[in-house]
């Protein structure tokens, strides 16, 4: 591999201003394609979810899929976005083996959505704005697959193999404007930026916009200016970047290449680049020079969409609360601090803790368990919250179990291990387990007089004054009951038969 | 048993008629037809595949249904001849190119559904253009097809195959698609009758695209009455093409029965006359100007500057489109390859089977197309070529203000010699000057027959325009001057085509 100059980033920083470009695609989760009735489902064979319309046969024609088009205008509509009265899809016409019709139909100068902006928030809480371009819809190609090379990629490879299950799933295109401004904070504006578009693309139900599985993939167009200039410097484009703290690693990254490029007398090449996620760093692709010609016109097997203005408005009172505002309200409702909330952000229990409380568990409780015993599990197996077998109405009862005083926290602890382990719902688990706290105030007096009798020496200190000391006895009697009794009451019991106020 | 060359002659109705009567088997009528093409079609060469057996096995399913005692369509039973443009299941798809030789599609276009559904007998598909593109059919990779008038002639184009089936007797009906004239030329220069439909009338889906919002299926046949017999059958709205009008079939059939053009206003345009046109051409078409008048019709003389410019905005529009309705084949998934030797990339096996598979007139298109929408040219040609359309279609608007239709020669000339014009597109996109502004405004319109011209006693069309989704006008004056055409000859125009 080609070594690649970096300059360090602050020097980069002291000399450059960076002007970004985020243009994220969003594959939406509708059930069929953009332009036909194929089902989106891609686990089944290669090229089984096809048709003479998303294989380009000659005659096919495509028809629109109306919920892509709400999907586009609700994204359009949450970003803050013009809704265009009329507007064409129009064909980019350019020539790719998995690309069925050798075009893809998509739009051009006239988006469904234009001229927003999308508040992100910063890791200090500073509200930074991005202003947003335009939102476009456009189809999916199938997927090359290079067989026969030593790197997979075309270069090499003896044959290549074609899958157009993918191709025309339906695709929403979000272009920023240029990011400017952002200094030394580009690449945490870049990734909040990501971040706050896949919470809100999530919030409409319009995709799971889940990176790793590529719903969701972010081209990072980046140039520098030096300090106190206006003029764009030359970009560069660098392509599917699939993570978010990719797209912070690549647009570092490309600051620290240009300025290196820049204070050696050199000069940026317009062209794409490839992501590397093992080092963080980019490689060069093809050059993007400006004779790149799409020959674009707009589409004409398809009418014109005229989103009717009423149905916009419909669209528009039906939206959810945005993500950013949500955080907010569920932060002073929870009474959390920044770094808490930030914490429970990062883990993805925001959902799970509300769906918890919704199913009546106090709030803390629910932070409690999802950031504590669950969140280590999730941790330990190598899975996300989401994923671990127990649901937010099976914590809730653990917690009012706990809150009834039939489990304590160590109980509780077990119950979610078998809830875990799938051996059924919390009652189950407590029922087989038999883990329900000992309240027989019989059986209970008589491990205490036993524990009592058995560490004298204790219980005189604790006659003398020591409550501290009753520590050690409700050990003993937890010892004893296996943990089945309730820890508070035991010390109430000690106290009480030893004399001494609480 | 009625003989052969009785049952070639008879219209689509009356074979209709007779097979619902039990006067004839679908059968017969579909050897019989099945026979005249073994006897002439080797020297006319209207059919690129004939479908013995599907087109019998049709024809006894339909006499199945009569003997059970099912109604039958107005159509059941009638053989027909499609335009190879049109995929089918059960039969290759070649749209006249080296590029799809042998291809058989996966799918029905929606038109051949819904001739099945009618239960027409598909005898075969018919030659044509290549990609439907050009006014002669000699551009078929196939070879060329001879006009039954005088077999050294061409049948028109792009649909000269279904012509020539109609005017040698071969089929009653057949299948056309028009881009820029490609239904109406062909029947002018055969002396037969064919409808292109308003745009959106007939379904596209499965039909191979040429210029997508220029292309338009309609129906050809020997008679007005037939036309529109097969007009209802393939028209009307379809979900699979969002092009396709959603409204119900103008009242073509009812417009067929009641010709008339009594206190019709009739449409002269001046820009349809002038240089270029033969003077045979021009005396049937004043004459039947004259029988309008004579009819009952007023006619007003029209001023439509824009009209032109409708050549030039046409070859700028329809290449642009097919340049990128053609980029699909590229001998990845379908069709020709050449050149796959295992070690030659998919751009060089693209380009090597291109340059076998398409024809000349093809790649010129191509060529033409992706150089008008070309950055930096995008505005000058196509951009300019869709402002002109606009100005047509506004042309029109103004004239349908003051007439019911507008009338006009077809095409400026007879049939002429197969090689005429070969080597000269500039004169071969002359014979679509009267046809193309239909196109680019999206109304329909109507070739039939006026005449012979009496230099060379070739056949001579009359086109009839209507406004959009008014067909059925087409109809009602098509059938007012069909019927007095033919009460002044003594019979219809193809008695006098010499027999094959």
């Amino acid at each position: 591999m080609t070594v690649i100059d970096l300059e360090s980033y602050e020097d980069a920083l002291a000399t450059y201003d960076p002007v970004m470009g985020l243009e994220v695609h969003v594959e939406l989760g509708t059930k069929t394609k953009m332009f036909c009735g194929c089902s989106t489902e891609l686990k089944q064979g290669a090229n089984s979810q096809t048709c003479p319309v998303c294989l380009g046969l000659p005659g096919a024609l495509p028809v629109v899929n109306e919920i892509g088009v709400e999907s586009a205008i609700k994204i359009g509509l949450a970003l803050n976005c013009e809704i265009a009265e009329w507007c064409r899809f129009a064909r980019k016409n350019y020539f790719y083996p998995d690309m069925p019709k050798n075009f893809q139909t998509s739009q051009y100068d006239e988006p469904i959505a234009f001229d927003g902006y999308l508040d992100v928030q910063l890791e200090d809480g500073e509200i930074f704005r991005v202003e947003i371009e335009r939102a476009h819809m456009e189809e999916d190609t199938g997927k090359s697959t290079h067989v026969g090379g030593a790197t997979g990629r075309i270069h090499g490879a003896s044959h290549s193999l074609l899958d157009y299950n993918r191709a025309g799933i339906p695709l929403i295109e979000i272009v920023t404007k240029p990011i400017e401004g952002a200094g030394a904070r580009a690449p945490e504006v870049a990734k909040a930026y990501v971040a706050e578009l896949r919470e809100l693309i999530k919030a409409l139900g319009v995709s799971e916009a889940r990176m790793e599985m590529g719903q969701m993939r972010c081209d990072v167009n980046l140039s520098l200016r030096p300090n106190g200039t206006e003029t764009f410097g030359t970009r560069s484009e660098t392509k599917n970047v699939n993570s978010l703290r990719s797209v912070e690693r690549a647009a570092r990254f490309e600051i620290q290449r240009h300025a290196a490029v820049l204070n050696s007398g050199g000069t940026i090449v317009q062209e794409t680049r490839h992501f590397h996620e093992e080092d963080g760093s980019t490689t060069a692709g093809r050059i993007k020079d400006n004779a790149e010609d799409y020959r674009y016109f707009p589409e004409p097997d398809l009418v014109p969409v005229a989103p009717a203005r009423d149905w916009v408005e419909e669209l528009r009172k039906g939206l959810p609360e945005l993500p950013r505002l949500r955080r907010k309200r569920l932060k002073e409702e929870w009474g959390v601090n920044e770094h808490d909330m930030q914490s429970i952000l990062n883990a993805g229990a925001v959902d799970l803790i509300v769906a918890t409380t919704d199913a009546g568990a106090p709030s803390d409780q629910a932070r409690k368990w999802w950031m504590g015993e669950l969140a280590r599990n999730a941790n330990e197996t190598g899975r996300g919250l989401e994923e671990l077998p127990i649901t937010p109405a099976q914590v809730a009862r653990v917690a009012a179990l706990v809150a009834a005083g039939d489990l304590n926290d160590k109980l509780a602890r077990q119950v979610i291990e078998g809830v875990l382990a799938g051996e059924g719902d919390p009652d189950t688990v407590v029922e087989k387990r038999g883990l329900k706290v000992v309240s027989d105030e019989g059986a209970l007096s008589t491990a205490v007089d036993e524990a009592i009798a058995g560490n004298a020496a204790v219980a005189d200190k604790i006659r003398g004054g020591k409550v501290a000391a009753a520590g050690a006895l409700v050990g003993a009697v937890m010892k004893a009951t296996r943990g089945q009794a309730d820890a508070a009451r035991v010390r109430e019991l000690i106290l009480e038969k030893l004399g001494v106020e609480g | 048993m009625t003989d052969i060359s009785t049952i070639i002659k008879l219209t689509a109705a009356q074979i209709a008629e007779k097979i619902a009567s039990g006067e004839l088997t679908a059968v017969e009528v579909t050897e019989a037809h099945l026979a005249r093409i073994e006897a002439v079609d080797e020297k006319v060469h209207a059919f690129l595949h004939v479908d013995r057996e599907g087109a019998l096995a049709q024809a006894r399913a339909v006499d199945a249904k009569r003997e059970a005692g099912e109604k039958l369509g107005p159509l059941a039973g009638v053989p027909l001849a499609l335009k190879d443009i049109f995929t089918t299941r059960d039969m290759p798809t070649t749209v006249g190119s080296k590029m799809l030789e042998g291809w058989v599609p996966p799918y029905d276009a929606t038109l051949t559904t819904k001739l099945k559904a009618a239960d027409v007998v598909i005898l075969g598909k018919t030659n044509m253009d290549e990609f439907a593109m050009g006014s002669s059919t000699e551009n078929s990779a196939y070879g060329p097809t001879g006009n039954p008038w005088d077999l050294t002639r061409i049948p028109g184009g792009s649909g000269g195959g279904s012509s020539a089936a109609l005017a040698s007797f071969e089929a009653p009906l057949a299948i056309g698609t028009d881009t820029g004239g490609s239904i109406r030329q062909p029947a002018a220069v055969t002396g037969t009758v064919g409808v292109k439909p308003t745009y959106g009338g007939v379904s596209r889906y499965g039909m191979v695209a040429f210029s997508s919002s220029l292309d338009q299926g309609g129906p050809c046949a020997r008679t007005v009455l037939d036309a529109a017999l097969l007009h209802e059958a393939i028209g009307g709205h379809d979900p699979m093409d969002s092009t396709s009008i959603d409204a119900p079939v103008p009242p073509v059939v009812e417009a067929a029965r009641n010709g008339s053009v009594a206190g019709m206003r009739v449409g002269v345009v001046k820009q349809f006359s002038g240089e270029g046109y033969q003077a045979g051409v021009v005396q049937r078409f004043n004459e039947s100007v004259e029988l309008l008048t004579s009819l009952g019709a007023t006619v007003v003389e029209l001023d439509c500057p824009s009209f032109d410019l409708a050549l030039s905005a046409y070859y700028l529009i329809a290449p642009s489109e097919c340049s990128s309705n053609l980029a699909r084949f590229d001998a990845m998934r379908y069709g020709l390859r050449v050149g796959d030797d295992g070690t030659r990339s998919a751009e060089d096996v693209t380009a090597l089977t291109r340059e076998a598979g398409f024809g000349d007139e093809v790649k010129r298109r191509v060529i033409l197309g992706t150089y008008a929408l070309s950055s930096g040219y995008y505005d000058a040609y196509y951009g300019s070529a869709q402002k002109v359309r606009t100005l047509i279609t506004q042309d029109f608007e103004k004239a349908f203000e003051q007439v019911d239709v507008i009338v006009s020669p077809t095409t400026p000339t007879t049939a002429f010699p197969i090689g005429e014009r070969a080597d000269d597109p500039m004169a071969m996109y002359l014979a679509d000057l009267c046809t193309i502004p239909t196109n680019l405004a999206g109304n329909s319109a109507m070739s039939l027959p006026c005449g012979l011209a009496p230099e060379d006693g070739l056949p001579v069309g009359l086109q009839i325009i209507a406004p959009a989704m008014k067909d059925d006008r087409l109809y009602k004056v098509g059938a007012a001057v069909e019927a007095a055409f033919v009460e002044r000859w003594g019979h219809p125009l193809l008695e006098e085509a010499p027999s094959l």
